[in-house]
């Protein structure tokens, strides 16, 4: 008996000190903890806007899907950076299989606090697509066109453009290899200019394109759109090349801003998006909190009354669980969602349910005689066997639904999953543990009361 | 026991349910949500008070028809429910974002009346589909998982019924436990516009395999006592008779009656709190949980056992009419 009352001391000791990391940030003490732990909320709790995009990467050869979506990624991260939204995410990911169609690439941000969907769309889907053309083997006619470092004049009509569009095919330098754009002017027009440095795997080739296609037209769409068909005069190693092509200042000033923003490597196309607005955001968390703290109030009343004892210290149990959950929510972390709450709340409810079996089957121990301990010993092991298959069916479920889940429900799959493991040991360990610590064992009076339940004697 | 002695009573009244909720369900098809079928969804509220002029004053809202009727004029295949008093959720197909800025401002009538944004959600038609497609994975990885787990758990009750016949009895009550829900949802979905979204799904996901727990809790114990009656058999096989199955079954549910009624009950506490008091967006997911929990408290009290026992004197008639035509 003793071992089990050191054993209990020391389960109590550890739960106040799990409760003081869990709650303590919430009532202005342990600043350490909420820095170095901070609770992450979710979108819908916390408000802000997530989008899912899809890449467009049919005309990228398949070896280097991966290293453009890398790249894709860094590229929004630094734009979003810029705006100085805390703590974005932006993530790649694979789809589409399982809507039948090929497999598609994917890119999902999400923006904590931005609640304006245009402002976001328009931080991240503006990215210029920049694309090095050369003519095509049955191209067509010849432009009339001066050399690369000449001014040039780009088509205005539409019809024009597409019929010059159709003329070019496309090379592998892309905005890719592109490491800065600069605002220059003309020396002899003082006309505003865009400059472009590649990085070393750029200038390699745009070294072998100019080599191949002296006295041809490369083009440089953007867009979609060619802003200039110069004719290359010789092949251009230094890694530079320069679009003139009727600019106003303000305009070169924008282009060159877009494609030091990064100029996206592979096109891409709003797919979903969500905006949850900041006061729907706060009031489901508060409700969430609210509802926690009143479901477990009412559990405890109603284990107290039934199981009245032992009833007691499963509700001490119970809230050495909640601490440990809220714990380890901060440690893994885990963003914390309106469906990860009621998760949360669900488990408490589920929690309990290993005590329930344990205690009904000491009491009928109890009834046929056996002494307090070896009541509890033959409760625990024999209600075992209930406990362990129903909570294997949950956890079946919880994997199910983590793999079946969106990012804002994946979560509450965590949360159940961690939580019927835990209650399982929280049920046993500890409730058995200040059970055995009563050092009770005769069935008498009093404690035949104690230990009884509902309506009973 | 007497739920094993009136059990065709309950099973006539489950029968109904199921019924009902089968009805409900194909009468209009389920009411699919923009997250499976894509399309936009615009929530607005009309705030109670304005500031005009520097001065917080009280504002109007338009009712339910004229929101409808302006919206409509603007654009075709469009739905509108109202939630809370001054709150409206509006649904169609798809929006870019002039298309978005443009229905907020017919939704304020031309600068008549004040409205503000809760939430905008697009979902193109892939990422629909491909949510429809997990989800039925998802529903049969969880079915074929319970399946196989309760035949696993009770491979060595073979006696006699079958460990394959618990499964299914199991399987029976649990399909029983997520159709009500769903038949009440697709009620409501007729009456009140309520939608089926993910969550719907998550929570008939978690009934699948949390309501099994109560059956399993009586399971355990006719297996307990199936057990304790062989031993003394084999201890006195002359003097001892095996108790029939349906005493066994009936024995097993008086005994763990109040604890599988009790582990349903701590649930039940806890997600009526969650529909009253919770967060909005979770009050379905609520909803369908609580009458999940329900119907599986239920369902495992007076359908699964006496469902055994059905089973059990299936097999016995059938054993004697074999033997009677043998012996001819």
């Amino acid at each position: 008996m003793m071992k089990f009352r050191l054993i209990s001391i020391g389960i109590f000791l550890f739960g106040l000190g799990v409760a003081f990391f869990s709650f303590a940030p919430a009532f202005g003490l342990g600043g350490w903890v909420q820095k170095h732990f901070p609770i992450q909320l979710g979108l819908d709790l916390q408000g802000g806007t997530h989008l899912v995009y899809r890449a467009d990467t049919s005309s990228l050869p398949s070896g280097e899907v991966e290293e453009s979506m890398s790249a894709l990624r860094d590229v929004i991260e630094r734009r979003v950076n810029m705006f100085g939204v805390s703590e974005p995410l932006v993530q790649t990911s694979s789809g589409g299989i399982l809507a039948g169609n090929a497999q598609e690439e994917r890119l999902i941000v999400e923006l904590p606090g931005v609640t304006d969907l245009d402002q976001a769309v328009a931080m991240i889907g503006k990215t210029p697509v920049l694309v090095f053309k050369t003519l095509r083997e049955d191209g067509g006619v010849e432009p009339d066109l001066a050399s690369s470092t000449k001014k040039t004049s780009t088509s205005t009509a539409t019809t024009t453009e597409d019929a010059t569009a159709s003329r070019f095919e496309s090379t592998e330098l892309t905005g890719r290899y592109l490491k800065g754009a600069d605002l220059r002017f003309n020396q002899l027009s003082g006309e505003p200019i865009v400059s472009l440095q590649f990085n070393d795997k750029g200038a390699d080739l745009f070294a072998k394109i100019t080599k191949n296609n002296v006295g041809q037209v490369v083009a440089i769409f953007l867009d979609g759109r060619p802003i200039s068909t110069p004719v290359v005069n010789e092949p251009i190693l230094t890694g530079e090349a320069v679009i003139s092509g009727n600019f106003s200042l303000a305009e070169a000033k924008m282009l060159v801003g877009r494609l030091n923003a990064g100029a996206l490597p592979v096109p891409i196309e709003l797919i979903s998006s969500q905006t949850i607005g900041a006061t729907l955001g706060k009031t489901a968390f508060e409700a969430g909190v609210f509802s926690g703290v009143v479901g477990l109030l009412l559990v405890a009343v109603f284990l107290i009354l039934w199981y009245r004892l032992p009833g007691l210290l499963a509700v001490v149990a119970l809230g050495i669980y909640v601490s440990a959950m809220i714990a380890v929510f901060k440690l893994i972390p885990v963003t914390i969602t309106a469906a990860g709450i009621a998760g949360l709340v669900l488990s408490i409810g589920m929690a309990v349910d290993a005590n329930v079996l344990i205690f009904e089957r000491m009491k009928e121990e109890i009834r046929n005689g056996k002494k307090i301990n070896e009541a509890i010993d033959l409760g625990f092991s024999r209600a075992w066997l209930s406990i362990r298959d129903g909570n294997f069916t949950t956890i079946m479920s919880a994997v199910i639904l983590f793999w079946f889940g969106t990012s804002l429900v994946e979560g509450f799959a965590l949360v159940l999953g961690v939580g019927v493991i835990l209650s399982m040991l929280t049920a046993i360990t500890v409730t058995r543990s200040f059970l055995k610590a009563l050092g009770v064992n005769e069935v008498r009076g009093k404690i035949r009361f104690l230990f009884g339940s509902g309506f009973t004697k | 026991m007497f739920i094993i002695k009136f059990r065709k009573y309950f099973y006539a009244f489950s029968l109904l349910l199921v019924g009902l909720s089968l009805f409900a369900i194909f009468y209009k098809g389920l009411p699919l949500g923009i997250q499976f079928t894509g399309g936009s969804l615009l929530e607005v509220v009309y705030p109670k008070t304005q500031t005009l002029e520097g001065e917080r004053v009280s504002a109007e809202h338009p009712t339910l028809s004229r929101v409808k009727a302006q919206v409509v004029s603007a654009l075709d295949d469009v739905t509108v429910v109202p939630t809370g008093e001054r709150g409206f959720i509006i649904r169609t197909g798809k929006l870019d974002e002039t298309g978005h800025k443009k229905l907020l401002e017919v939704l304020s009538f031309e600068g008549e009346y004040s409205v503000r944004e809760k939430q905008f959600s697009f979902i193109g038609p892939t990422i629909g589909q491909e949510l429809r497609t997990k989800a039925w994975y998802a529903i049969v990885a969880v079915v074929i998982a319970t399946i196989l787990y309760v035949a696993y758990a009770f491979r060595s009750v073979s006696k006699p019924v079958s460990s394959w016949k618990y499964s299914f009895v199991a399987i029976l009550t649990l399909i029983h436990d997520c159709l009500i829900p769903t038949g009440l949802f697709a009620f409501l979905g007729l009456v009140l516009g309520y939608e089926i979204n993910v969550l719907f799904v998550i929570a008939i996901l978690t009934i699948f395999g949390y309501s099994i727990n109560d059956t399993i809790v009586v399971f355990d114990r006719i297996r307990e006592n199936l057990r304790l009656d062989q031993e003394k058999k084999k201890k006195n096989p002359k003097k001892y008779q095996a108790r029939p199955f349906a005493e066994v079954c009936g024995k097993s549910l008086e005994q763990t009656f109040t604890r599988s009624l009790n582990t349903s009950v701590t649930v039940l506490i806890v997600v009526m709190v969650l529909y009253f008091l919770g967060s909005p967006s979770t009050q379905n997911f609520a909803l369908v949980l609580t009458v999940g929990t329900i119907a599986g408290s239920y369902s495992s009290l007076f359908i699964a056992t006496p469902l055994l026992v059905t089973i059990e004197q299936w097999q016995e008639k059938r054993k004697k009419t074999v033997s009677e035509n043998s012996d001819k």
